[in-house]
Order: structure tokens, then C-alpha cells, then sequence
């Protein structure tokens, strides 16, 4: 069609700003690896393997960082997961109407919680009672763990893995949830036509239609885990090193580049850094590509009814 | 209830479709259809669905070319110019060529008055008080000002829906169209409203030329001077309403007006 | 058989117990954070919290009132990029939605939203910081808009497609151009619904601390420049928070109770614009 003189600039316009978006990724990427590059020629590959942070002696390996990162995370949906899930059947199956709205509501407002306040709470209130009950609860009980040796100091692993899992909780729940509900009514009939309990329905027709929504829900949690900062760091102890006892302090990578990054003393130290920024930016971008691959699929999948 | 439009419409003229043809994609729609419209007069254009009425009055607005992958070849002319010549602008086209749709579709964020005002505001228009001048006009040419003058700033949404298309006539007259095509507007409607909006058409067709579609025979023989009758994308028979209602040339013609088919 | 049934049946309470016991472990924590808000950091709140500058390290007293300021200098930075850019892009993507372009950008547009905030914090860093030899309340604010776009854009594109086709085509009809029609008939009609998604996005970069730590930087003093740092409600409270400052631990507690404030208010007025929102299916 002839356009009219209007027409063309603005769709160019429109065009331009969605091109923004894109390109703003790729610009993220070329100015890290830039700023990367010194750190990146110095270290290559031996930057993941290396334990070895010390700044002074300019000598700097992420190990410690991306245990403690892989580490925090894993513990963190190892609790919100089933929880998380839990709490999901518990709202698209059993919840009387009149109550999910409300508990809906509450879930989301855990997660509009500012990561900071979170950590705010974390240092006062989660990290004392860690130390006062449930450390020593863990300890008397599986004390002979690896797991749970040494003293529980409050701020650690653990503590960290705790606060991560509060944090995503409620990503699990929401999207869990959602994809719980679109599972069509026929498939629930069909098992409880057998005869079929509640929960077996759930078990047998929901839950496994359910599945990959379910699995991109973790994918999302986990990378929003990796990238968390604030609560990590108010609570983790942010010593770099690997131990296997959960009460030892750790460091992830995001709360050291949080940490140290105003006080990096030299271009290599700032490198550094933003190198171990870069690894976390490939590693989130990754998780979560993928995990929108999954839930895509789960969206076009068949007669699932679109709210 | 005469009301004359006539301050509204400044002319109005008849249209000539020349060997018109339409496609969306590959699927030929209207094949060579060659049609006078008289001025002044209502032209009916009834057909079973799927006939291309509905795809031709898009043709005469240029609105058909508007969806992907639509085309169309031929000659329309309206007055003396080709509306499709080469230097034609498509939007200059659909201000003097008015549409209103089956289902009425009041723009949902807008009152009344702006609803009216729409095509004038949009255009640039900022003489407030000939807006005003040209909203009151056009309602009283829809027969719809008394029912809603004392409120003007309410929701368009918020009349019925006999009013509502009502207002959509108001709203597609306010621009001064030299026709106005009317694509099934009382099909969404109760049979109140539905003679309602056939009377309202015979007293603008004193001003302005009328174009029709509709699927209710009886509407068309009640409604219009002229019918065209189409058939899988072809003008079939064309002539006096009366004509082809009582002595149709064509077999198919009669088949359909007799109800063997559609 | 009766056997087998009632160990099910068992099952399948226990089951819808255990569903119950998940959903209070989950809402544990925010009734506990709630709680210490109101009870701590109010008590905490007094007018000086709102008007004094923050006091020398150790010494009771002082506010956090250039915080306070600061973020709504930052947000406001914010929206000016985001808003724009979000609107209209989320406008491409609905208006031309099967376009390579509209794609990839909509993909790009939710990893976008999983990069972690301190990510764009170093972004912002190298562009704007480096060149400049200095943090900024602009590098902020580049930082936390770029963090808004996708989220305006996503929500502007969800609501824009919802509005009827027979909207377009009535303002089609009347002879307004197709770029006037988008901008003047359909953007209006979506435009509560958009709000709505400004709101969102506003309400949770409001709360980002990371992106701030060393663009923004924090600020002792009030600063109205762009080019200089400057206070952020978020950054003082993660400082008063690992401070060894009892009066200050009770500040920060304040602030977060501030901040979950603004957070709650701009998602309640979200909710007000979508409930504003002309209904459009």
C-alpha cells in the first residue's frame, strides 16, 4: 500500500525502539568483555579453576566465587522447590476461592520486597536465630556431617541458601501455579472418573502435564538465585573459600563484585571483577534463554486455554 | 422526522466500479465487477456469505488493501477521479468515503461528544465552536442529539446498541463524506433499532449517496432504490430493486430470492 | 481392599496437610519482615528521619531526607529512558508482531529482564562512569532505566494487542493515516493499561540497590547534579545496615520501612490504573 507521509517515519521510529532492546544486550556484552579484557588476557581459562583471590599479589581466581554462587543457589531451590511447589498445588487445587486471591497476593508482595530489606532482615533476624536454633538443632542431630560440622556462626552458606530460597519462592509458586491451572478439566475428570483421590489426581493428570512449565519455573528461580546480590552479601560472610561444612562463611560472585568493587586498587583488580561479571552474565542470559525456551513450549502446547 | 443533512454534506456524488477484481493472497474474491452506484440514491448489495459483498464495499473506501497480503485491480471512480490512480492518497479516499460496520465500534475511551468529534480532532481541526457546531448537526442527522444531549460527556460506550451505531453514523457523517457504505449495520441489532436505522437511511439518502450490504432480503427490498445481487465473488444481476424482486433475468437470482439457497 | 482405600484416603490428607504446612512456611517470612517493619522501623521514624542529613559515623540522630530525595531523582531519571522506549517498542511488537525484528526483540526483552541487576550496574559503569572519571546520579539512572525498558515493553506490547481491531478500523474509516490512528486512537485506548505496567516497573527498580553501588554511589550531602552522586534510599539503608551503629541498624529499618512503602504504593496504584483500564475482550 503507498504509505502516506506519516506512515514510514513513525514505523521507523517504533522499529528503532524495539531495536533498542537487543542491541542493548549485545552492547552489555562488548563493553563488559572490553572492560574484561585485561583480567581475561592475564587469567584466560585458569580464571575459573583458581582459588586463589588476592588482590595485593594481583593474583585472581573465581573458584571459590562460583562454588559458593552454585552452592547458595542449589540449597536455595533445594527448599523453595518443594516448598514452592507445595504451596502451588495448594492454590490451584484445594484453596477455596475465596482465599487464593488473598494468598496470591501475599506470595507477590514476598516478592516485591526490595532484595535489600530482605538482607536487612536477614543480618537481624535470620542470621541470630540460625545461630541460636537451628544451627545447633542441625548440629546435635547431623552434626557428624561434613555438612554440618564446624561451629554454625549464623551468617554462612546456609544462612544464604535460606534467605536465596525465600527469595524464589515465590517465582516458583506464581508460575507453578499458573501452569497448574491450565491443565485441562478433562484431564482432571479422566482421573478422578477412576476413582482417583485428590492428591492422585493431582499426581497422575495435573502435575505431569504441568512438568515442563514446572521445570522453566526452576530454570527462572535458579537464575534469578545466581544473580542475587544484596541479601547474599548482608548474609553470607563473604570469605572466598571452599568448605564443605553449609555453617562456613562463603562468597558468591555477585556479592564480591558488590563489595569490592569501590575499593579495587588497581585496573587489573577492577578487571578482574568485571570479568567475573562477564561469567555471570552468560551464565544467567543461558539459564534464563533457557528456561523461556521451556515455558514457551508450555504456552503453544495443546489445548491449553490462554486466561 | 425530516431531517436534512444538508449543512453537513457539502456534495455528494455516485460511484462507477470498473472491472474490479480483489484478492487476498491467492484467493480471488471479486471477479470483474463492473457497477454503477447512482447519487442520491441506496444501493443494496445482498448475496450469500461469503459472495464478496462485504470484500467490494471495503474495495470502494480502499479499506480491503489494509490486510496482509490483500489486492485489488480495476477502476473505482468516485464522481470523475479513479480512486485508485496512481498519485491517490488511500486516507484522502476514506474522508470522503464514510463506513460504518456491523457490529458498532464507539472508540471505547472517548464520550459521546469526541466520538462525533473524532474525525475532525484527528484531522487538526481546533475551531471549538465549529466542532460543537458539527457534533450537534451530526447527531441530529443520526436522529440521536435528543436522546443525548444532556449527555455528551458521558462514555460512547454507555448507549445501547441501537445508539451506539447510531452514533457511529454521527461520527462517520461528521467528516462530510460524499458517500456513506454501510456494511450489515443492523445485524448486531434488535428489530426496533433495525427499522429504526433503515428509516434514518432513507431520510440521508435525500443528501447522500447510500451504499448497503446486507444478508436480509426483505431489509434490502424495504431499504433501497437499486440492488446488485452477488454470487462467489461475481455481480450477478443489477437493477431497480422492485425489478429484481419481482422479475429477476437471472436463475440464480430468483434461486436466491426465493430462498432455494444462502 | 477397605484397607488399601483407607491408607489413600490417609494419604491424600496428609497430602493436602502437608500442601497447607508448605503454604505458612512461605508466608512466614513475610509476615516476620513485615512485622519488624512495622514494629521497629517505626518506631524508628520521627520528622528529623525525613528532613536531616545523614549524621557523622557514631553519633546518634540525623535522617536519611537526601536518600529519600535521591530516589525519587534516580526513578524519575529512570523513566525518562525507560518510558519512551518501552512504550513505543512494546507498540512495534504488537502492531507488526511476527516480524524478525518483533522476534528477537521479545525474546531479548524477557532474558533482558533475568540479567542481574548488578550486571547493569557495571554497564553502566564502563559506558558512563569510566568515560566521565566519576560516579554520577545520571549513570544510575541510565542503569536502573535500562532496567525498565523491557518491562514497560513487554506489558505496553500484552495491552496494545488487546485492543479490537474494529478500533483501528473505525479511526481507518474516518480517514485518520495508519502512524496517527496508533499513536492518537489506539495507544489512548490501551493507555491505562500501560500506566499500569510503568507502575510495576517503577515499584521494582525502585527497590534495586546493585545497579547503584558504584554508578550512583551514594551521597553524605544533598546534590540536585546529574553529574555528581548522589544519595539513594536503597544504598543508605544496606550502609546503615552493615554499620556497627546501633542508632543506625534502627535507621535503617526506618528506611526500609519507607521504602516497602513507596514499593506498596506504586503496586496499589498500578492496580488503580488497571482497574481503570476500558475493557478490551
Amino acid at each position: 500500500m503507498p504509505a502516506r507521509s506519516g506512515d514510514r517515519p513513525f514505523q521507523l521510529l517504533l522499529a528503532v525502539m524495539a531495536a533498542a532492546v537487543p542491541l542493548i544486550i549485545g552492547a552489555i556484552l562488548i563493553a563488559l568483555v572490553a572492560a574484561a579484557w585485561p583480567a581475561i588476557q592475564r587469567f584466560g581459562a585458569a580464571f575459573f579453576i583458581t582459588s586463589t583471590w588476592d588482590p595485593v599479589a594481583e593474583e585472581f581466581g573465581v573458584l571459590p566465587f562460583i562454588y559458593g554462587t552454585l552452592v547458595s543457589s542449589a540449597l536455595a531451590l533445594l527448599i523453595a522447590v518443594p516448598l514452592g511447589l507445595g504451596v502451588a498445588i495448594f492454590l490451584a487445587e484445594l484453596v477455596p476461592d475465596w482465599l487464593r486471591a488473598p494468598i496470591r497476593f501475599f506470595v507477590e508482595l514476598l516478592a516485591a520486597i526490595p532484595s535489600v530489606v530482605i538482607g536487612l532482615w536477614g543480618i537481624f533476624v535470620l542470621v541470630p536465630w540460625v545461630r541460636t536454633v537451628l544451627g545447633p538443632a542441625l548440629r546435635s542431630t547431623l552434626g557428624f556431617l561434613p555438612l554440618f560440622s564446624g561451629p554454625p556462626l549464623g551468617i554462612g552458606m546456609l544462612t544464604a541458601g535460606l534467605i536465596l530460597a525465600a527469595m524464589v519462592v515465590p517465582f516458583i509458586v506464581a508460575v507453578s501455579t499458573e501452569v497448574m491451572r491450565t491443565v485441562p478439566r478433562s484431564q482432571r475428570e479422566a482421573a478422578l472418573a477412576l476413582g482417583a483421590t485428590g492428591w492422585e489426581t493431582t499426581r497422575t493428570a495435573v502435575l505431569p502435564y504441568a512438568r515442563s512449565g514446572i521445570i522453566g519455573a526452576i530454570f527462572l528461580a535458579l537464575a534469578r538465585a545466581l544473580g542475587e546480590t544484596m541479601a547474599v552479601t548482608m548474609v553470607i560472610g563473604n570469605v572466598p573459600q571452599i568448605r564443605a561444612s553449609l555453617f562456613a562463611p562463603a562468597y558468591t560472585i555477585p556479592a564480591v563484585i558488590a563489595n569490592e568493587f569501590t575499593e579495587a586498587t588497581s585496573d587489573l583488580y577492577v578487571s578482574a571483577l568485571v570479568y567475573a561479571g562477564v561469567v555471570l552474565f552468560v551464565v544467567t542470559v543461558a539459564v534464563n534463554a533457557l528456561a523461556r525456551l521451556l515455558l514457551s513450549r508450555v504456552a503453544r502446547g495443546p489445548a491449553l486455554i490462554r486466561e | 422526522m425530516a431531517h436534512t443533512i444538508a449543512g453537513l454534506i457539502d456534495r455528494t456524488t455516485g460511484i462507477q466500479a470498473e472491472d474490479v477484481h480483489a484478492w487476498f493472497d491467492r484467493l480471488h474474491a471479486l471477479r470483474g465487477i463492473t457497477m454503477t452506484i447512482p447519487e442520491r440514491k441506496i444501493t443494496a448489495v445482498i448475496g450469500p456469505s461469503g459472495c464478496g459483498k462485504s470484500t467490494f464495499l471495503r474495495c470502494v473506501n480502499r479499506m480491503h488493501e489494509l490486510v496482509p497480503g490483500a489486492r485489488v485491480s480495476g477502476r473505482v471512480l468516485l464522481g470523475a477521479e479513479n480512486i485508485y490512480g496512481d498519485a491517490v492518497d488511500p486516507v484522502l479516499v476514506r474522508r470522503r468515503v464514510g463506513m460504518v460496520f456491523q457490529k458498532p465500534n464507539p472508540f471505547p475511551t472517548m464520550s459521546i461528544y469526541d466520538n462525533v468529534a473524532a474525525g475532525l480532532t484527528l484531522a487538526g481541526e481546533r475551531d471549538r465552536r465549529k466542532v460543537e457546531q458539527v457534533v450537534e448537526q451530526s447527531l441530529r442527522a443520526a436522529v440521536l442529539w435528543d436522546e443525548v444531549e444532556d449527555r455528551l460527556h458521558k462514555p460512547g460506550t454507555s448507549l445501547s446498541g441501537g445508539q451506539q451505531q447510531r452514533l457511529c453514523i454521527a461520527r462517520a457523517l461528521a467528516v462530510s463524506p460524499e458517500v456513506l457504505l454501510m456494511d450489515e449495520p443492523a445485524s448486531a441489532l434488535d428489530p426496533a433499532s433495525t427499522l429504526r436505522i433503515e428509516e434514518l437511511a432513507r431520510d440521508l439518502v435525500k443528501d447522500i449517496t447510500i451504499v448497503i450490504v446486507t444478508h436480509n432480503m426483505q431489509q434490502a427490498a424495504r431499504v433501497s432504490d437499486v440492488t446488485g445481487f452477488f454470487l462467489d465473488g461475481e455481480l450477478i444481476e443489477y437493477g431497480p430493486t422492485n425489478e429484481i424482486f419481482t422479475r429477476p433475468k437471472e436463475k440464480r437470482t430468483e434461486d436466491y430470492i426465493t430462498g432455494r439457497f444462502g | 481392599m477397605d484397607r488399601r482405600y483407607r491408607w489413600r484416603r490417609w494419604k491424600n490428607t496428609a497430602m493436602a496437610g502437608l500442601t497447607l504446612l508448605c503454604t505458612l512456611v512461605v508466608l512466614t517470612p513475610l509476615f516476620l519482615i513485615l512485622g519488624f517493619l512495622a514494629r521497629t522501623g517505626a518506631s524508628a521514624l520521627n520528622w528529623d528521619f525525613f528532613t536531616q542529613l545523614p549524621g557523622a559515623a557514631g553519633e546518634p540522630g540525623g535522617g536519611m531526607a537526601n536518600a529519600i530525595a535521591g530516589t525519587f531523582v534516580l526513578i524519575s531519571l529512570a523513566a525518562a529512558i525507560g518510558i519512551p522506549i518501552g512504550v513505543l517498542g512494546g507498540t512495534f511488537l504488537s502492531e507488526y508482531p511476527r516480524t524478525r525484528l518483533s522476534q528477537s526483540a521479545r525474546f531479548a526483552a524477557d532474558v533482558m529482564n533475568g540479567i542481574p541487576s548488578i550486571v547493569m550496574g557495571l554497564f553502566a559503569y564502563v559506558l558512563i562512569v569510566l568515560p566521565m572519571r566519576h560516579f554520577s546520579a545520571l549513570s544510575g539512572g541510565v542503569a536502573l532505566g535500562i532496567m525498565l525498558i523491557p518491562t514497560v515493553m513487554r506489558t505496553t506490547e500484552e495491552i496494545v494487542r488487546l485492543v479490537p481491531q474494529s478500533v483501528r478500523e473505525a479511526a481507518l474509516a474516518l480517514g485518520v493515516p495508519r502512524w496517527k490512528t496508533t499513536l492518537r486512537v489506539v495507544i489512548p485506548t490501551a493507555a491505562a493499561g500501560i500506566v499500569t505496567g510503568i507502575m510495576v516497573g517503577l515499584a521494582r527498580i525502585a527497590g534495586e540497590t546493585a545497579p547503584l553501588l558504584f554508578t550512583a554511589f551514594g551521597n553524605r550531602f544533598w546534590n540536585w547534579e546529574l553529574l555528581q552522586p548522589i544519595a539513594a534510599l536503597p544504598l543508605q539503608i544496606f550502609a546503615y545496615a552493615i554499620s556497627p551503629f546501633d542508632d543506625w541498624h534502627r535507621q535503617a529499618w526506618a528506611g526500609a520501612l519507607v521504602l516497602v512503602t513507596i514499593v506498596l504504593v506504586a503496586n496499589v496504584a498500578a492496580r488503580y490504573a488497571a482497574g481503570r483500564q476500558v475493557k478490551l475482550r
